[in-house]
């Protein structure tokens, strides 16, 4: 030890070393406390599905209910709307009426593209009532011809008051509106006809 | 007492930072009102601390209790409507407050060199608040609380690929529900308090070292006398304490006459869907963020969707907050004080601050084509007055500066 010369190389190695080490063990720290952020098993558990009695529900008529505490409409649509829903005045003032384009992840494969229902139970709708902007829930503005929403123009459909976005009564999104995508279709069944199941799809039969 | 200091100054230097930051710390003499708001502002934060903690006491933060604990603070508990309606109106005021004290800095060019680390520290100070705000207005969980929460919280979803893992990692939940409202309640009574009281020092420890600039935007360490002393300093104390109490005072005054007289100042301070407890499975007819919050959501209601996303706004509305970290940069004027800036600069402020209070006017009306189209001429007016800067404030004949403080 008789030299007293400091290896300043080395040291400043071990330095470096060390403070690697030492961020790597704060990232390990960190999860657990960024884990806790996530949702709880308990959450997770809350998310089963719901059932839904239908055989009261009449045309024009809308029920709200909380699925995965959000709000799901089931609504009934009578047949002028269903023509409505069909009718190239209307589709031309969609920005993706068939749901192949922007929203082509919005619904389940096995619901038809104009009414977005499951098929031969076209009247009642079954939509996730929040808006695809920034997660309003649009107002049900079933009468055609509102005068604020466009007066002749206006078939029906939803408004969402937050920022100006307009859905038809299937929950396609117009085109020009703040929101980018239609309105969500959720998973849904028919465990009989008068009974809906929200959360799972449709037995394969 | 003389003893007793010398024994407490062998062991803290207490003496030593009285002198440095008050008795000793020389402030220019030509302050004008403009200069009430700094300390105006840190009255403010105690004032929320204190009556926050009493608040805490009461309030209870569960999805299922939030609202009537609420209710309860105001009916039940003595006092208790006197201590919520300070906390809530006095948000308000700490913004208007902070407002008028980043104007101070673009009047007088406080931003600018070496000044520019203590409007970086202001600058996150802001961001913090607005975020403590943003958590403290959803704490009541009324209607504007619940869709509020919902709206901002959509604003992260929005973020492309990660957005909506990221959205259930932050709200604990696959919707805005009691996770969210006890995280928030936790954010908003430790971290973001934390946080602020952290970056006020920090602001004050940097502006101390710097010195506080003038009305005439001169560097009065610049001219001191033989003893190292400017001359156009004064003792911040008693001078300026003295002073600033005065400013309390009238500040108060007015604070009162709102906490008392109009609490939720005809929905500007507590809207009225919010005396509504939160109903998810449906939104207010109307709904906008408090008027601190509205020329930034103005920004984001302006942009229209792109490529199928409402990300670019969200984009939009972050920058327009992020610029204002870079104005030191994009100031390439010589002088510093409104008093000697060209004319074509006092323009550009007069049409930022109308873009600003517009761009907020709007973020509490309802969208029609033109409020639409408003918003985005005074969005493009609000982001010009930054990426013009550079050039504007380089042409332009300014005044020539004295070489001491004026008034």
């Amino acid at each position: 030890m008789s030299e007293q010369t400091i290896d300043l190389k080395k040291r400043r190695f071990l330095t470096k070393a060390t403070s690697v080490v030492g961020a790597v063990g704060v990232g390990f720290v960190a999860w657990p406390f960024l884990s806790t952020m996530k949702p709880s098993a308990k959450t997770k558990a809350a998310g089963a599905p719901i059932d839904i009695d239908i055989s009261k529900l009449e045309a024009g008529q809308l029920v709200r209910v909380l699925w995965r505490k959000k709000p799901v409409w089931i609504f009934m649509r009578d047949e002028k709307a269903l023509d409505a829903l069909n009718s190239d005045e209307l589709i031309k003032s969609l920005d993706d009426p068939d749901g192949t384009g922007n929203s082509k992840n919005q619904q389940p494969s096995y619901v038809t593209s104009n009414f977005r229902s499951i098929k031969n139970k076209e009247s009642v709708a079954v939509i996730v009532g929040v808006c695809t902007h920034l997660g309003c829930s649009p107002t049900y503005r079933p009468e055609p011809g509102a005068a604020d929403l466009g007066g002749d123009s206006w078939p029906g459909g939803f408004y969402c008051p937050c920022h100006g976005s307009k859905f038809d009564l299937a929950g396609r999104v117009y085109a020009g509106v703040p929101a980018p995508t239609n309105l969500v279709i959720p998973p849904y069944r028919y465990v009989s006809d008068s009974l809906i199941r929200i959360g799972v799809d449709p037995e394969i039969t | 007492m003389k003893n007793k200091q010398s024994w407490i100054d062998q062991r803290f230097p207490l003496t030593k930072v009285f002198n440095e930051h008050l008795a000793e710390y020389y402030t220019p003499r030509n302050f004008n009102l403009w200069y009430f708001f700094g300390g105006l502002a840190m009255l403010m934060l105690g004032m929320q601390l204190v009556t926050g903690i009493f608040l805490t006491m009461h309030y209870k933060p569960d999805s299922a209790y939030a609202f009537a604990s609420v209710e309860y603070i105001m009916r039940d508990v003595e006092w208790g409507w006197l201590i919520r309606y300070l906390h809530s109106a006095g948000a308000s005021a700490f913004f208007i407050v902070i407002y008028l004290h980043m104007y101070r800095a673009l009047l007088y060019g406080s931003y600018k060199g070496p000044r520019e680390l203590i409007w970086i520290l202001g600058m996150v100070l802001y961001v913090a608040l607005m975020a403590e705000a943003f958590f403290g207005y959803v704490l009541p969980w009324g209607q504007m609380s619940f869709w509020g929460a919902q709206v901002i919280i959509s604003l992260f979803g929005s973020v492309p690929v990660i957005g909506p893992d990221l959205l259930v990692w932050l709200l604990g939940d696959y919707a805005v529900g009691d996770a969210a409202l006890n995280r928030f309640f936790s954010l908003h009574v430790i971290a973001l308090p934390l946080i602020l009281v952290v970056l006020v020092f920090l602001h004050i420890v940097a502006l101390h070292a710097v010195g506080s600039n003038n009305p005439d935007g001169i560097e009065i360490k610049k001219n001191k006398d033989k003893d190292g002393i400017p001359k156009d300093g004064i003792p911040f104390h008693p001078y300026y304490t003295v002073k600033d109490i005065m400013g309390v005072v009238a500040f108060l005054w007015l604070l009162c006459a709102v906490v008392f007289y109009a609490p939720a100042l005809n929905g500007y301070f507590l809207e009225h869907a919010n005396f509504i407890e939160a109903n998810p499975l449906k939104t207010p007819e109307h709904i906008a963020p408090l008027w601190y919050l509205t020329p930034f959501y103005s920004v984001l209601r302006a942009i229209p969707p792109m490529f199928g996303s409402q990300f670019p706004g969200v984009l939009a509305m972050g920058a327009a907050i992020v610029i204002l970290f870079a104005l030191p940069w994009l100031d390439r004027s010589p002088v510093k004080s409104i008093r000697y800036r060209s004319p074509i600069y006092k323009w550009a402020l007069g049409v930022f601050v109308i873009s600003f209070i517009m761009l907020g006017w709007l973020g509490v009306q309802p969208v029609t084509p033109l409020n639409a189209l408003l918003a985005r001429v005074f969005t493009a007016l609000y982001f010009a007055f930054f990426i013009l800067m550079p050039w504007y404030t380089s042409i332009g004949k300014t005044k020539e500066v004295p070489e001491r403080v004026t008034g």
